[in-house]
This record gives C-alpha cells, sequence and structure tokens, in this order.
C-alpha cells in the first residue's frame, strides 16, 4: 500500500491551540511525524526589549495563560539574579504557594480535556468543577481567576492572613479527597487505560536524546525536576517527592500529573503551615546595572528556561525564552511513529501542548483609522518622525 | 463493568442537585476582596508624577494636562487596560484604588475612558503636601 501524507490541523490538532502536523500514514499506521510549528507566533521576545523591566512582568504572563505564574516566577528571578535583589523569606513561600495552585490548575485543565478528548465526559465535568474551586483560590489570593499578576521585582505583592489561609487548607483537603478517587479511575477505569497503555512509547534513551522535559521525561522513568535538581525559591526547603513512572507511554505521562496533583497539594499544605512572618516585598527596582542572568524553573509542562541580557537602563537588550513544549515537541515525534491514526490526540495530550507559549507572539496594530484607540502620547510618539499624521 | 461505581453513585447525586454552574445575569458572583476590578481615582490625592503613565504594560494611563489648574491628572483607557494594577502599586501617594465593579461591556468605547471633569480638577495648594 502506498504511503499518504495526512495532514493534521492547523486547528487544533487535540487541545485548542492551532499546530499542524504532517504524518506519513501507511494505511492506519503513522510512519512519520513531521510537526510545523509558528501559527501563533506574536514575536514576544522582540517586544521585551522595548518595554521596561517592570511592564515586562505582565508581558511575561501573557506568553502562556495557563501557567502564567511559573513566567512570571521566573522572569522576576532573572531579574532579580541580574540586579543582585534579595527577596524577603515570606515572599518566598509565597511564590511557591501560587505557583503550586497554579500547577494545580494547569493539570486538571489538561486532565479534564483528555478525558474528554477519549469521550470520558463525565470526569472530564467532575475534574473541571474542581479545578473552578481552585481557579477561585487563585482569585482569593491574587485578585484575578487566571492572570494572577501576584510576583514581582523583589517579592510578591499581596499578602494572605490566617482567614484566608484556613479557607485554602479547607478547599485542598477537600480536593485531595475527591482527587485520590479520580486517581483510581484514572488508573483502572477501561475507558482510559485500554486508549492510553501501551500508545505513544518514548523509551528513556530516547527522551534524554530528544531532550524532553518535566511530566513527559518523569513518564520515561528519569527522575528529573528542576524543584529538586536545581531548587528556587524554597523548594529546597520543603520535603516532596518526584513522580515517576517507568512504562513510558501515554498513560505514565497521564499518572505522572494525576500524582503530581497530590504532591503539590501536600507542598501548598507545608508551606502555609511553615510560613514566615516579616514584609512580603522590597522596594521596587527599576533599573538594572549591566548583567546577564540565567534562571530557570519547573512550570507545570516541563523546564522553563529565561535568560537575561542587561546592557544597563530600564530595558532589557536581549530576553530569550524557552517554553517547555518547544523541547517536548521533537519528543512527541518519536511518540507517534508505529501508532494508530486515531491515538494521535490522545499522545499529543500527553505532552501537554501549550502551542502559544512555544510560538511568542506580537501586538495587534489598531492604527486603520481608528485614531481614538490610541492614547494622544502614542500618536505623537509614532507619528512625530517626519511623516504627517 | 466499565464505570466504577463510586462515579456512577456520584453522577446520580449530582443529577438531584441544583447545577454547579451560576446562573450569571440573574445570579451575581460573589467577589472576593481585593478583585481587581475598575479602578478609582482620587484627584485630589493625585501630585501627577506620572508613575502609574510609565509603568502601565499596556499604555492605558494617559497623563492628561487641565489648563485652568495647571496640573497633569492620568486618564485611563480601560478598553486597552489588562487590570493588573501596577499603577496602584507604582502610586507613591496611593491615589488609585480598586472597585469591584467588573462588568463592562459596552457598545461604545468612549464610556470606557475613566477622565475626571474638568470642575474635579482643582489647583493643587502650593507648598502644602499631604
Amino acid at each position: 500500500m502506498s504511503i499518504i501524507e495526512l495532514i493534521f490541523g492547523p486547528q487544533h490538532p487535540a487541545l485548542h491551540e492551532p499546530e499542524m502536523f504532517r504524518f506519513h500514514v501507511d494505511g492506519e499506521k503513522v510512519i512519520e511525524a513531521i510537526p510545523r510549528i509558528g501559527y501563533v507566533h506574536r514575536g514576544i521576545e522582540k517586544l521585551f526589549e522595548q518595554k521596561t523591566h517592570v511592564q515586562n512582568i505582565y508581558l511575561s504572563e501573557r506568553i502562556c495563560g495557563i501557567c502564567n505564574v511559573a513566567h512570571t516566577l521566573t522572569y522576576v528571578n532573572v531579574i532579580e539574579r541580574a540586579g543582585d535583589i534579595d527577596v524577603p523569606p515570606r515572599a518566598k513561600y509565597l511564590r511557591v504557594i501560587v505557583a503550586e495552585l497554579n500547577r494545580l490548575h494547569s493539570h486538571m485543565l489538561l486532565l479534564g480535556a483528555v478525558a474528554e478528548l477519549m469521550g470520558f465526559t463525565t470526569l472530564f465535568m467532575l475534574i473541571w468543577r474542581d479545578r473552578e474551586k481552585i481557579m477561585d483560590l487563585v482569585e482569593l489570593i491574587t485578585g484575578n481567576r487566571v492572570i494572577s499578576a501576584y510576583n514581582t521585582i523583589g517579592g510578591v505583592r499581596r499578602d494572605i492572613d490566617s482567614d484566608k489561609a484556613d479557607k485554602i487548607r479547607k478547599v485542598l483537603l477537600k480536593v485531595e479527597e475527591e482527587w485520590k478517587e479520580y486517581k483510581k479511575t484514572w488508573m483502572e477505569d477501561p475507558t482510559i487505560t485500554r486508549r492510553t497503555m501501551g500508545v505513544g512509547i518514548l523509551k528513556p534513551r530516547d527522551a534524554l536524546k530528544y531532550c524532553v522535559v518535566g511530566p513527559v521525561l518523569r513518564g520515561s522513568g528519569v527522575k528529573s525536576d528542576v524543584r529538586k535538581d536545581d531548587p528556587y525559591e524554597v523548594y529546597g526547603d520543603i520535603p516532596f517527592n518526584v513522580v515517576t513512572y517507568d512504562t513510558c507511554d501515554s498513560w505514565a505521562r497521564y499518572m505522572v500529573r494525576v500524582d503530581e496533583i497530590l504532591e503539590s497539594i501536600n507542598i501548598i499544605l507545608y508551606a502555609l503551615d511553615n510560613l514566615p512572618q516579616g514584609e512580603i516585598r522590597r522596594p521596587l527596582v527599576r533599573r538594572l546595572p549591566e548583567a546577564e542572568a540565567f534562571a530557570k524553573t519547573e512550570a507545570p509542562r516541563g523546564e522553563l528556561v529565561y535568560h537575561l541580557y542587561s546592557k544597563g537602563g530600564f530595558k532589557p537588550y536581549r530576553l530569550k525564552v524557552r517554553t517547555p513544549t518547544f523541547a517536548n515537541i521533537l519528543g512527541a515525534t518519536i511518540m507517534f511513529k508505529g501508532e494508530r491514526i486515531a491515538d494521535i490526540p490522545v499522545i499529543l495530550g500527553s505532552i501537554d501542548p501549550c502551542f502559544a507559549c512555544e510560538d511568542r507572539h506580537t501586538i495587534v496594530d489598531l492604527r486603520s483609522g481608528k485614531s481614538f484607540m490610541l492614547s494622544s502620547r502614542e500618536i505623537t510618539r509614532k507619528f512625530s518622525r517626519g511623516s504627517k499624521p | 463493568m466499565g464505570l466504577k461505581p463510586k462515579i456512577v453513585e456520584k453522577v446520580l447525586s449530582n443529577l438531584l442537585k441544583r447545577p454547579f454552574t451560576e446562573q450569571y445575569p440573574f445570579e451575581k458572583p460573589v467577589i472576593p476582596d481585593g478583585f481587581r476590578g475598575v479602578m478609582k481615582l482620587d484627584v485630589d490625592k493625585c501630585i501627577g508624577c506620572g508613575l502609574c503613565s510609565r509603568d502601565c504594560p499596556s499604555g492605558a494611563i494617559e497623563m492628561k494636562k487641565y489648563e485652568h489648574a495647571n496640573r497633569s491628572v492620568p486618564v485611563f483607557h480601560l478598553y486597552r487596560c489588562t487590570f493588573c494594577y501596577q499603577c496602584a502599586d507604582s502610586c507613591p501617594v496611593k491615589a488609585i484604588s480598586m472597585t469591584p465593579v467588573y462588568e463592562l461591556s459596552t457598545p461604545d468605547p468612549f464610556k470606557l475612558i475613566l477622565e475626571p471633569k474638568p470642575e474635579e480638577v482643582k489647583p493643587r495648594p502650593r507648598g502644602v503636601r499631604k
């Protein structure tokens, strides 16, 4: 039988984001997968160079809406390293709490969406109902459900009191109880196990060769987690396990996330119990010296890397961002080999793709005659260089 | 076979409960303290330093000069605002505060410009610091 090229996407190959894959298929079997990335390129790295360090905090969290706390955390880490700014211990604990809440909601979002991909809508509804409780907690602490704008240079922006801490504890214990039930479902229910077990194998050797990160790497049995290997904030003081599964299939990658939710709940509860007293932020530093800095954190999807080069002043000279999906996408092409077409969404879902953070975006310009959409300051700035308004 | 009894039990019990979804226009969601809604400017406190405008990540704040009072006051263009509240953080006199107002849909973008009326902007007394 001849080999056919099957085009998958660019409209939502698995989750709701545009990316295209070209699959060479022989009948039902996938022989080769070629990703074509860049549909949602926004030019954010260039935009970083034109905004000040303070404005860039809010730009960095718009790289990825789902893991926004991980992005701001890495960004403020890289600024603090470049500017040699120390952070109060209470702020470090608060950062960990919000980052872990972010991980909870991100993993729940994926596991729910994947349950729906597999046709298990009941589980999808139940998981997303619990996710809503986590989002309410994030809103309680930070003031917004998704884009939290919580971390800032030299600390965090809001404090929590004992009432809020009690509420967080209460909700988390409830979610933990429910989540143990869902874990049983993920482990035993044939709707899930028959779709995922033995599907999309990524051997540890391949995982290391293609440099995959995060839950994808841990699903291949490699014990690697930035929180443990190179602790940032206060992860060094908090006891937690690095979850690994060694069946190397899609099921293992989902189970890593299921278990990480339970670990994250424990981390938050520990951090709440050991929250030190004191101030939560240092005075804002707007100007950086000439410096180069590097920071990495464990985002929900894996290792997130920021590299800053500052030539002094208010703006960065260059800021490079490496998001986890960019590292995982090559590993995914290995997983597809030899699988059936019907398994493609489940395998792609198992790397938790976030294409919008992989292709960084540009802002939309509203210059088409609608001058009221620009402030007068910006109009002056745009049209003052020779051309007539 | 197939579905676990626990989940079936949960599904059946949910059938008897009211929907988890909030019936939005009829039933307003509970807004926690510190929710970042529309900002409010205390014109009398403002010293017109322009830090809010400089730090705004989306360029939503414009410093408008009021000639009669001889001072500048921030004007908020809410259609650009991302509600991050960096302006309130940066304000040295805490003149910007938050309100729990979140219903902002309007067909007229001019309604989304928070601009103090000229009579609200009074000249600042000289030599007096609050």
